[in-house]
């Protein structure tokens, strides 16, 4: 089997790519957005200890 | 062996125990996606029927699975933050939400391409299709719901109830092709044996393993957020060696 005989599936290439492209497509975004959200949380309390001056004392208001 | 468990019910040490534990989920995921693909594209056989199109099957079964599992482990862990009062369960439950609604909509989404050349439709209102759709429903709900309440602690409870009272859905989906006669076909692989062909099976099994470490790296790498987030007030958060620098 050749790699053109391989992508096109026996004419089912759009379904099964289709369904295995958004999947991995999917996980990569979930990916994305679950490190975008850890760097976002950690800049927000970063910023929240400078404001409250000095973030050694861990007191907060 | 003497290890306090509920030492890692608290959110201080789960958070460090989280971020030590997702990389031995996450690699082995990433491993045995490529291994499961490979079999799954290489290995099996081209089926007598449905020709090429039966591939779909490696990702659409794993994660029909997963979307309803997860819902029920969601929704035990916000039925113990609302029976014992555990903020960290609570957390759990919020941050398995999103993978679990991910796993239905692939569910979905990949049925739908299934469904179109060996049915001839992307969609019949069907109770196995049906259910599955509400599953993510329940899903989107949770989420929306815990996200509309100020208050974490009151919006932990009030999505418990809808978790709760939903997971009666998921048996319904389970159950739905013996109970109904529906378009979508029965169980392939049953208690009793299947029919299938062993690589079929093991492409089909290894992927459902993937599915799950990357379910639980996500959802452990999600909650950190979440601890952070909602324990930003406390000494322990500020003292992080993350927060400091």
């Amino acid at each position: 089997m050749n790699w053109g005989e391989f992508f096109a599936m026996n004419g089912y290439a759009f379904y099964v790519w289709g369904s295995y492209g958004v999947t991995l497509l999917v996980f990569a975004v979930e990916i994305a957005l679950v490190r975008n959200r850890r760097k976002k949380t950690l800049r927000e309390l970063r910023l929240m200890r400078d404001e409250m001056g000095d973030g050694s004392t861990g007191e907060a208001a | 062996m003497a290890i306090n468990w509920f030492k890692y019910s608290a959110p201080t040490t789960f958070y460090g125990l989280a971020g030590k534990l997702i990389p031995f989920f996450a690699w082995p995921a990433a491993i045995l996606f490529a291994i499961g693909f490979y079999i799954g594209f290489f290995v099996a056989p081209t089926d007598a029927v449905q020709s090429e199109a039966y591939r779909i099957i490696f990702i659409h079964v794993p994660a029909s699975i997963l979307s309803m599992f997860i819902y029920l482990i969601m929704a035990g862990y916000a039925a113990l933050g609302l029976i014992f009062n555990t903020r960290l369960s609570s957390m759990m439950a919020q941050a398995l939400a999103p993978t679990g609604a991910l796993f239905a909509f692939i569910s979905l989404w990949t049925g739908a391409l299934w469904g179109k050349p060996m049915w001839g439709a992307w969609w019949v209102w069907d109770a196995r299709l049906t259910s599955e759709l509400i599953l993510l429903f329940l899903y989107l709900g949770f989420i929306a719901l815990q996200a509309s309440i100020e208050d974490p602690r009151r919006a932990d409870r009030a999505s418990a109830l809808l978790a709760i009272i939903g997971s009666v859905n998921v048996p319904i989906i389970y159950f739905s092709v013996k109970w109904w006669n529906t378009l979508h076909q029965g169980s392939t692989i049953k208690f009793t044996g299947t029919s299938m062909h062993v690589a079929m099976q093991q492409a089909m099994f290894i992927v459902l393993v993937a599915c799950w470490l990357y379910a639980i790296a996500v959802a452990l790498a999600r909650v950190r957020s979440i601890i952070l987030e909602r324990e930003r007030n406390t000494q322990w958060v500020n003292e992080l060696k993350e927060v400091r620098s």
